[in-house]
């Protein structure tokens, strides 16, 4: 798999790790990771960098995943990237919400790089 | 200690999921559902479920209260909605540190920034896995983002409970505490 460049968006430095260090054990080692500790960093980026694959947590202080989203779509950013939301809520409606916003798909924690690999893996392939 | 903090978040983030489904919220009441959600089995396998998950660690529930060093470190995660209180994680400076070493591959010796977020963000999903168990909970009852405490010598006092459940666990020659407490249901 040629090097994808991934942004993840998590307002907790932990769990950045923890997501980087899954997306590698689910095969992309060469990955190239952008990191943001909120919404608006991570339009920031976007603006500055092309990436390949989003993940976001929901639950952030000042701007939350989901209006991360729709600004990404709103400002037209990323067009194609897939956006996949990592996060603590789980609800059918939460992840409708998440969908209706933009989501290409949804992985709740806590999660195994297993899930990261069935979630993501088929997103990077189809792109 | 206050939980007025981060249960205002918590409210707030629950107020929106209620404005956009008012009536169908309206509907719902969790107070049928409290022998379900108030069930001591579902904290131990939330507990069991992302220890494993997030850590590879298997933990145990163990009876009495978790050995707790003078410095210790305590994280809440707040509920609102239909269901309001906290979510708490409390264990020793020793303990705590281990925990984020296992979820970040690093090495501490103290108690810094990195092993805090680690902590709230167990904590975090703590709260999210605990309340995910209860459908009717997952989808109307928000949660806050946490807030970690160190130090030495606090209490935590919460009024007139609706219910609490405050469980020990071990792991290794390490113990921790996991105390859901709910003063308001709907």
């Amino acid at each position: 798999m040629t090097e994808i460049r991934t942004l993840i968006v998590d307002d907790s430095s932990v769990m950045r790790k923890i997501v980087e260090r899954s997306l590698r054990q689910a095969g992309l080692q060469t990955m190239v990771v952008f990191e943001a500790a909120t919404g608006t960093e991570g339009l920031e980026v976007l603006k500055t960098r092309q990436v390949d694959l989003i993940l976001s947590d929901i639950n952030m202080p000042s701007m939350d995943g989901l209006e991360f989203l729709r600004q990404i779509r709103a400002q037209n950013l990323a067009p194609g990237v897939p956006v996949v939301m990592i996060t603590t809520e789980s609800s059918e409606e939460h992840v409708k919400q998440a969908i209706l916003a933009g989501a290409r798909g949804y992985i709740r924690k806590p999660f195994t790089a297993e899930q990261v690999k069935e979630r993501v893996l088929p997103l990077l392939n189809a792109a | 200690m206050p939980l007025n903090g981060v249960r205002t978040a918590a409210l707030a983030r629950a107020r929106q999921a209620e404005n956009d489904e008012m009536e169908q919220t309206m509907a719902i009441s969790l107070r049928e559902s409290v022998q379900v959600i108030s069930d001591p089995l579902n904290l131990d396998a939330t507990v069991k479920e992302v220890f494993q998950m997030m850590l590879g660690i298997d933990c145990m529930r163990q009876p009495g209260p978790a050995i707790i060093e003078p410095e210790s470190v305590t994280a809440v995660v707040g509920f609102g909605g239909l269901l309001s209180g906290a979510c708490l994680f409390k264990s020793g400076s020793s303990a705590a540190i281990k925990i984020a070493e296992h979820m970040t591959g690093m090495e501490f010796t103290e108690i810094d920034d990195i092993v805090k977020d680690g902590i709230g963000e167990l904590c975090n999903m703590l709260a999210g896995a605990w309340k995910g168990k209860v459908p009717d909970l997952a989808s109307n009852c928000g949660l806050s983002v946490p807030a970690v405490i160190t130090g030495r010598d606090y209490n935590l006092h919460v009024q007139a409970p609706e219910f609490k459940l405050n469980h020990t666990y071990c792991f290794g020659e390490s113990t921790f505490e996991v105390t859901i407490v709910c003063d308001g249901l709907q």
